[in-house]
């Protein structure tokens, strides 16, 4: 157990947030490159990440595909009232992943998964007009997912597994918009936990009734991670018994990973060499409420968040080039979980469309190699986050102006079947 | 042949990822030109030039975090947006604030706000950090900030105000040495020199302001045209004033240069007059409540006296269940001291007792609700006066009745220093209501833009400010508005003030210069590190 924690820690590589929220949809690249479906599309080992029930009808006795990305963002900020903007300068994010699974008999499969569903990665300017709200948030999350899969009905297969959450964060914002200490520094807080470990689960149903029509169902459960053994550092308060005193200090917080259903459909044509895919995914975000940080000095932090279930629709299409070939894209639209007046620029997620393609190519029986893409865009919005009070003030502050966020996720990986 | 239509997808794959990448842009971007635009003005070469307004003083001191908080560097940093340029300040060293001279300490610390032995706050003289600003160390080159505390009016076009030689003989300004030009130059020389494009005078304040916060000591030298006369705390004479702001307003307008003069907001605005009760002595106070009876007694027979001599008006009393009044001397009383000795006689007082009632209570009388009691006056209010508890040891009292009869505001009338009578506030609005005609005509008659400071500090004043986090208010130390030396604003006070000059400008000239977010300066700071 200490092993594959210490494993996971170092696997606790950077992520990104790009699906509303905190989530991260990059768990496969072939999947990636057709909008992320995939809870009826049977691929690759991958299935074992979007519907644990699909295990059981990949082809070969051992699977195996892992992969990665690199996730370049930025977001844009501007306030045309008091004239201040701000552009992000994130470090790219590199989720991955891992899947494997073995073939007992026709009837039963097992697997092991390891992904990164969550993760945000923002790094703003220093001080910058919203750096009481944050400046620089890490976060990240790997999952490690024991799975089995069982072909309970001639048509329909069901699969499911626990999921060991590990989490870390990092989070830094100033204390307010205009505490500083007796220098003119700007007061500041930061904490970090590394390997808070959570358990979750997740189960799914695949309906086969022929061989080109598929249905899936996939639920994941919530994950509460909750962090009591990082530390938070308090820097450039003043010397003053009124404020915070200076120095390390221990916190608590619980940041939820929300559960996660997931229906969806594929289909083949001609010949089977067309296959197209639709997914529908509701996120359980109305879980996150508020992030309370409580600090041992005495100090806390309550952050209203008040996040809402929201949806993603997605379409995806694979079509067999030639032999060795094999071309994909998709679209998708991502609904936020962020309501108005909540928009806070840690997750700055408003709607978006996301498109995708990629191909794989097959260099021998065994051995493929997937690439895939997806420029995410999200539309201009006007936002605020309504709820943050300076300490000490007597009516909370909004913070808002138009925000306009990109990014761009190349991915490459490898499918191996024998 | 298949791996060149392979290529091809990849080729394709590439070039469509580099269609997509390009840059994150807005529909409206604020950085585009023509966003924020100067209208008929030119921010390329802003100068400020004014007092300790326009220096950026906080707390009793210039100090660095508050000079960069300056209003005139909020505008400039807002005029960036509407091709402004570059802006630079003669910065202190540190964040102590303090002068020295040759290493000598000539002028003390700032303020901060320090929560003493008893649990609360007050403010404290800063001494975190050892001051090292030294006079000796001048600025050389282009400024554009030509704010000088403590200069009046006329200081502005006084030659050698930067000479150091006259630093200790007060013939010159320690803050001007640190970055006049010559020993013989001018403010208004050095700023004209500056080569404005654009510029904010704002003078005038300390001509009426050191009279006021003295108490008014001074002498209001209406009437006197010499300023080279005037004693530090007086009242410039208003064609004096006029004389000198419309000879700058000249030389900073000489090469075509727009600007904005600013008015002199009323001394009731600003904390160092309104913070101090008239009527501050609390029956709730034990040790004072103990005494009421006896001061009322005593008062009695003098009362009686003000009544028989027909001024019943000056009776003192203390109330056992309200706030009493401060007693006050009010130097434009009749002085009825003789008179008062004699009926005091009459009534049977010993001769010296009744002698030394009638000078005391002589121009005595309560404080009304129209007296303003300045900010200082709360260290000696129900103090011993010891300067007059010697005399009356002097005298040949003994030392319970010296002591009885020199308690500061209660039994021995508070000094002229520490209260503004109305007499003297009238003094100081008709000067004031003088200079603001004077500079409102002169931004006429120059096509500048009048920026009123006065309305709109008298709305802080008067219910406050509202801001996004909270209402903006001169109410001392939690009100955000005032620093804790009173008299100047906080950084955020700063940032407002920028806001209506800003105001006040893209009215005038067509421009559009966006305003600050007021709420991201700070108001007072706290610290412990008061030794």
């Amino acid at each position: 157990m200490n092993k594959l924690k210490a494993l996971a820690v170092l696997l606790l590589i950077s992520t990104m947030a790009y699906a509303g929220g905190y989530r991260v949809s990059t768990q496969s690249n072939r999947q990636l490159a057709m909008g992320h479906t995939g809870v009826a599309v049977v691929n690759s080992a991958d299935i074992l990440f979007f519907n644990p029930a699909g295990l059981v009808h990949l082809e070969n006795k051992i699977n195996f595909s892992a992969g990665g990305f690199g996730v370049f963002s930025s977001v844009s900020y501007q306030n045309s009232e008091f004239g201040t903007s701000s552009e992000t300068d994130s470090p790219t994010g590199t989720p991955v992943y891992a899947y494997g699974t073995y073939k007992i008999n026709e009837k039963l499969a097992v697997g092991l998964g390891i992904y990164t569903p969550f993760g945000s990665n923002v790094t703003w300017p220093t001080d910058w007009s919203g750096s009481h709200l944050v400046n620089e948030i890490e976060l990240s999350a790997i999952f490690i997912q024991p799975t089995i899969s069982y072909q309970l009905f001639d048509s329909v297969s069901i699969g499911g597994g626990p999921i060991l959450a590990i989490g870390g964060v990092t989070f830094n914002r100033n204390a307010g918009q205009s505490l500083t200490d007796e220098q003119g520094n700007r007061s500041n807080v930061g904490i970090d936990d590394s390997s808070v470990t959570a358990w979750g689960w997740t189960a799914g149903l695949m309906f086969t009734p022929n061989d080109r029509f598929s249905f899936g169902f996939n639920y994941r459960s919530l994950i509460n991670i909750e962090s009591t053994e990082g530390t938070a550092t308090f820097s450039n308060f003043p010397n003053s018994a009124l404020t915070p005193a200076n120095g390390e200090t221990g916190f608590t917080a619980t940041l939820p990973l929300p559960a996660e259903i997931t229906v969806g459909l594929s289909h083949k044509f001609f010949d089977d060499k067309l296959l197209l895919a639709f997914d529908y995914n509701r996120a359980l975000w109305s879980e996150y409420e508020s992030l309370d940080l409580v600090f041992e000095n005495g100090s806390t932090s309550i952050n209203p968040r008040n996040y809402k279930d929201s949806s993603s629709w997605r379409l995806g299409a694979q079509y067999l080039a030639t032999d060795n070939l094999t071309l994909r894209a998709g679209w998708y639209y991502d609904e936020s979980p962020v309501q108005s007046g909540y928009f806070a620029p840690e997750t700055p997620r408003n709607d978006s469309l996301g498109y995708t393609f990629g191909l794989s190519y097959q260099v021998n029986s065994k051995l493929a190699i997937d690439a895939s893409f997806l420029y995410l865009r999200f539309k201009e919005v006007n936002e605020s986050y309504d709820f943050f009070t300076d300490p000490g003030a007597s009516a909370p502050s909004s913070f808002g102006g138009t925000y306009k966020s990109q990014a761009l996720i190349p991915g490459i990986g490898v499918t191996y079947s024998m | 042949m298949m791996k060149k239509f392979n290529l091809k997808y990849i080729g394709l794959f590439i070039a469509a990822a580099a269609v997509v990448s390009c840059e994150v842009e807005f529909d409206n971007p604020i950085d585009e030109a023509g966003v924020y635009t100067s209208g008929e003005a030119d921010f390329s070469n802003y100068v400020s030039v004014g007092n300790s307004l326009t220096s950026g003083y906080a707390d009793g001191a210039l100090y660095l975090d508050a000079q960069l908080k300056s209003f005139p560097a909020i505008m400039a940093g807002q005029m960036e947006l509407a091709g402004g340029g570059e802006f630079i300040q003669p910065l202190v060293n540190d964040n102590a604030g303090g002068l020295l001279a040759g290493g000598v300490q000539i002028l003390p610390n700032r303020f901060v706000l320090a929560v003493g032995a008893n649990g609360s706050p007050a403010p404290a003289v800063y001494t975190g950090e050892a001051p090292t600003t030294d006079i000796t160390n001048t600025f050389t080159g282009k400024l554009n900030n030509y704010g000088v505390p403590g200069a009046k009016s006329f200081h502005l076009g006084a030659p050698g105000y930067g000479n150091i030689a006259g630093v200790a003989t007060g013939q010159a300004n320690p803050y001007y040495v640190r970055f006049a030009s010559g020993g013989m130059s001018t403010v208004i020389g050095d700023a004209a020199a500056a080569n404005p494009s654009f510029f904010t005078l704002w003078i005038g304040n300390n001509d009426i302001l050191s009279f006021a916060t003295s108490g008014g000591i001074g002498v209001d030298q209406t009437g006197n045209f010499d300023p080279t006369s005037y004693g530090s705390n007086d009242i410039t004479d208003p064609n004096v004033f006029a004389g000198a702001v419309s000879q700058y307003v000249t030389a900073l307008t000489a090469n075509g240069a727009k600007g904005a003069l600013v008015n002199i907001p009323d001394v009731t605005s600003i904390p160092f007059f309104t913070t101090v009760p008239f009527a501050p002595l609390s029956p709730a106070n034990p040790d004072f409540a103990a005494q009421i009876p006896a001061l009322n007694a005593q008062f009695g027979a003098l009362n009686q006296a003000f009544a028989f001599l027909g001024v019943p008006e000056r009776s003192i009393t203390f109330s056992t269940t309200a706030a009493s009044a401060v007693v006050i001397k009010d130097e434009s009383l009749t002085d009825i001291s003789a008179q008062l000795t004699q009926v005091l006689i009459g009534g049977g007082f010993p001769a010296q007792q009744a002698a030394l009632f009638g000078q005391q209570y002589g121009q005595a009388r309560q404080a009304t609700e129209d007296d303003l009691l300045v900010f200082t006056s709360q260290t000696v209010i129900a103090q011993l006066n010891s300067t007059r508890f010697q005399e009356l040891v002097g005298l040949g009292l003994d030392q319970a009745t010296a002591g009885q009869l020199s308690v500061n505001g209660i039994t021995f009338p508070l000094e002229d220093q520490w209260v503004l009578t109305p007499e003297e506030q009238t003094a100081i609005s008709t000067a004031q209501t003088a200079y603001n005609s004077t500079l409102e005509a002169l931004a006429a008659a120059n096509d500048l833009a009048f920026v009123d400071a006065r309305t709109a500090l008298s709305q802080v004043a008067n219910g406050g400010v509202s801001f996004n986090g909270g209402v903006l208010t001169s109410t001392y130390a939690t009100g955000g508005a005032f620093s804790l030396d009173g008299v100047h604003p906080t950084p955020r006070g700063y940032a407002l003030t920028a806001n209506f000059i800003i105001d006040a400008i893209n009215a005038k000239y067509d421009a559009n210069v966006p305003k600050v977010n007021i709420g991201a300066y700070r108001s007072i700071q706290t610290s412990d590190s008061v030794n």
